[in-house]
């Protein structure tokens, strides 16, 4: 007897913790945010960031100018047409005017995510705005804020920034962000109108106008945290956008051109004719690290397609 | 109500369309317009500083820029040559190009739009029946277990833009195997005309740009396929067409695909102006001879005129395809009718 109820008093305990962690278990497979996509994704990004601003400490940034390293040196463990192999000193090679393959993606990955999300920022802040005054105040505020959109929805932004920057001159990497952002505030408008005029007539929204709140309130105390995940998606979707506008810019030659950027560095290679020259790590390794980032924006995007629409999540 | 939808487009509809269609030329055009306005540079002395570099100097260099000025209206007020530009654009008169003066920007734009368009139709088709079936046998249950995991596998490539997977091609087949031809849209000792020679050379050269389009666009419609198929998938008719033993291949084809398709048409619309200006950068990267090489060149050269009219051609493209799209959708989906809004 006496020995029993110690054992049993762990049997329990044992069976309280178990439970304890079975439930916890549960609910974090609950989260939705906490899906494989999502994180996989999100961690590709932080991975890239992470490079970029560990890589500054580690590697010397300084060897983005030119002439700072031997020209067209390959990889490591690489030859080029010259014969010459790779040096530990640069271990992704260097390009034809002395610029060293690491520290160019190590400073210009940063950049290109950068303008990218200064340019999503603006748009979606002016998207939120615009969308909600169109959905919850409608009228002829909605009339003439949808045909805006509608119209400069089909406008490509690519033609539009070749005509700005030919005729303004260069721009820098801020710069670049505001120009983009007059292109990516369309899409979260239209996106919010709809989600808005849907939810306009919803009980609880309801609620609060009969308990007096103010339009101001109910727009973003009440129906803004509703919106969250698709919020996030269409963010996630514009910086995508942006960035693509922005490689495309570079590899015209247009954009920034002080600072690097990963479309600076491909745009340079190929007018180089760096793929006759078989120096593939010079396009090849930018061209790599924004495929994997767009990948890893496109995992995101999935992955909050799941927690905003719980249909997809069984699948 | 039904029996707009026997007449086909209601008359509100298409003016509807037809506004949104005309302000969308407009802004961009007005924006075109307005954004050299603001630059420091002045056209006439650029053109005169080419000469200058061609011809060591100048003379009379004073009477040949108020010249060039008239010529090109610069002289007038300003409102009156927004309305002498509205007006050459009605009838696509852009001026002449500075670089290769003095051709009429409209000649060169008309020299370059066939390989665009040709491009783009052959390209856009290819992914659109491409991508939809794929994302029709991701969803399908009868699809071999090989497929279910090879497609999405592929779909990896929808995230990346057109020009970097031009890159990549163009690394594998022209550099390295050498089975296509590196840049260019024909060969070089091929005369354009009707003969085999010249269709089988630009066959040859269209192959890598075109495949660079197809493999990072298809994914798109894959993907919507699939989440269209996986709802028409559970719905009565499918079961009743099941229930009553037709193959399954019929059903696929005859009862699923034929609902799932619609919705992609009007993604289609939303797409296609991300889908010119990516083809452009792709023409750029193979220097094919369309849009995306003349803007390339024209940037080089600062060739002003040419960078405008093309980037109206585009911007005029890219909405009227959208409207085209919007129109011919009642006809695609009789369920369709057009009301008020949306």
């Amino acid at each position: 007897m006496v020995e029993s109820v110690p054992a049993d008093d762990t049997a329990t305990a044992a069976e309280a913790k178990a439970a304890w962690r079975r439930e916890k278990r549960l609910k974090r497979f609950d989260t939705p945010w906490m899906n494989p996509k999502l994180l996989t994704g999100a961690g590709i990004i932080l991975g890239i960031l992470f490079f970029g601003l560990i890589g500054r400490i580690l590697w010397n940034p300084d060897l983005v100018f030119i002439g700072s390293a031997p020209l067209n040196l390959p990889p490591l463990g690489f030859e080029n047409l010259r014969g010459e192999g790779g040096s530990i000193s640069h271990p992704l090679g260097t390009q034809s005017s002395g610029r060293d393959l690491l520290a160019l993606l190590i400073v210009g990955a940063p950049n290109t995510l950068f303008i990218g999300v200064i340019a999503s920022l603006i748009g979606m802040a002016f998207g939120i705005l615009l969308g909600f005054s169109a959905g919850f105040i409608g009228g002829r505020t909605d009339d003439v804020i949808r045909v805006i959109a509608d119209v400069m929805i089909t406008i490509p932004p690519l033609m539009v920034l070749i005509v700005f920057q030919t005729s303004i001159g260069e721009v820098g990497i801020l710069m670049m962000g505001v120009l983009l952002s007059g292109f990516m505030w369309q899409s979260p408008t239209r996106l919010i109108r709809a989600q808005v005029l849907s939810m306009r007539e919803s009980g609880y929204v309801r609620m609060a106008r009969l308990s007096g709140a103010s339009t101001f309130d109910i727009m973003f105390k009440e129906m803004l945290p509703n919106l969250v995940p698709y919020l996030f998606g269409s963010f996630i979707a514009i910086v995508t956008t942006a960035i693509v506008t922005a490689v495309g810019l570079e590899t015209l030659g247009l954009g920034p051109q002080r600072v690097p950027t990963l479309g600076r560095v491909i745009y340079e290679a190929i007018d180089s004719a760096a793929l006759l020259q078989n120096m593939w790590w010079w396009w090849g390794l930018p061209t790599l690290l924004l495929a994997i980032m767009f990948i890893g924006l496109l995992l995101i995007n999935l992955g909050l397609d799941e927690v905003s629409n719980p249909k997809l999540r069984k699948v | 109500m039904a029996g707009a939808s026997k007449t086909g487009i209601p008359l509100k509809y298409l003016a509807n369309r037809l506004l949104t269609f005309f302000l969308t030329v407009l802004i961009a055009a007005t924006v075109i317009w307005i954004i050299p306005r603001l630059s420091p540079v002045d056209p006439a002395e650029a053109m005169l500083g080419r000469m200058a570099s061609g011809a060591g100097f100048v003379e009379n260099a004073d009477q040949i820029l108020a010249d060039l000025r008239t010529r090109f209206g610069l002289d007038e007020p300003l409102w009156k040559q927004y309305f002498t530009y509205l007006r050459n654009l009605l009838v696509f008169d852009f001026g002449v190009s500075v670089a290769n003066f003095p051709t009429p920007v409209s000649q060169m734009l008309a020299a370059a739009l066939p390989w665009t368009l040709g491009l783009m139709i052959f390209s856009v088709i290819i992914a659109f029946v491409i991508g939809n079936a794929a994302g029709a046998y991701m969803a399908w249950q009868e699809t071999p277990k090989v497929w279910k995991v090879a497609i999405p596998a592929a779909m990896i490539f929808t995230s990346i833009p057109p020009i970097l997977s031009g890159l990549l091609l163009m690394w594998l087949f022209s550099a390295q195997l050498q089975w296509f031809p590196l840049t260019g849209s024909y060969g070089l000792f091929v005369t354009p005309g009707w003969n085999w020679e010249f269709i089988f050379s630009v066959i040859e050269h269209g192959t890598l740009p075109a495949l660079s389009i197809v493999v990072v666009t298809f994914g798109f419609w894959a993907l919507g396929m699939r989440g269209l198929m996986t709802t028409v998938q559970s719905e009565d008719y499918v079961q009743l067409a099941r229930a009553k033993g037709l193959r399954p291949r019929y059903i696929l084809y005859r009862y699923m695909v034929r609902n799932a398709i619609l919705p992609q048409v009007t993604a289609f619309a939303l797409k296609i102006g991300l889908l010119v200006t990516g083809q452009i950068l792709v023409e750029r990267i193979f220097s094919y001879n369309g849009m995306g090489k003349l803007i390339y060149d024209a940037i080089l050269n600062q060739d002003f005129a040419v960078i405008q009219g093309a980037s109206y051609i585009v911007i005029l493209m890219t909405a009227a395809s959208v409207l085209i799209v919007d129109l011919i959708y009642p006809f695609i989906d009789p369920r369709i009718r057009h009301g008020g809004n949306n």
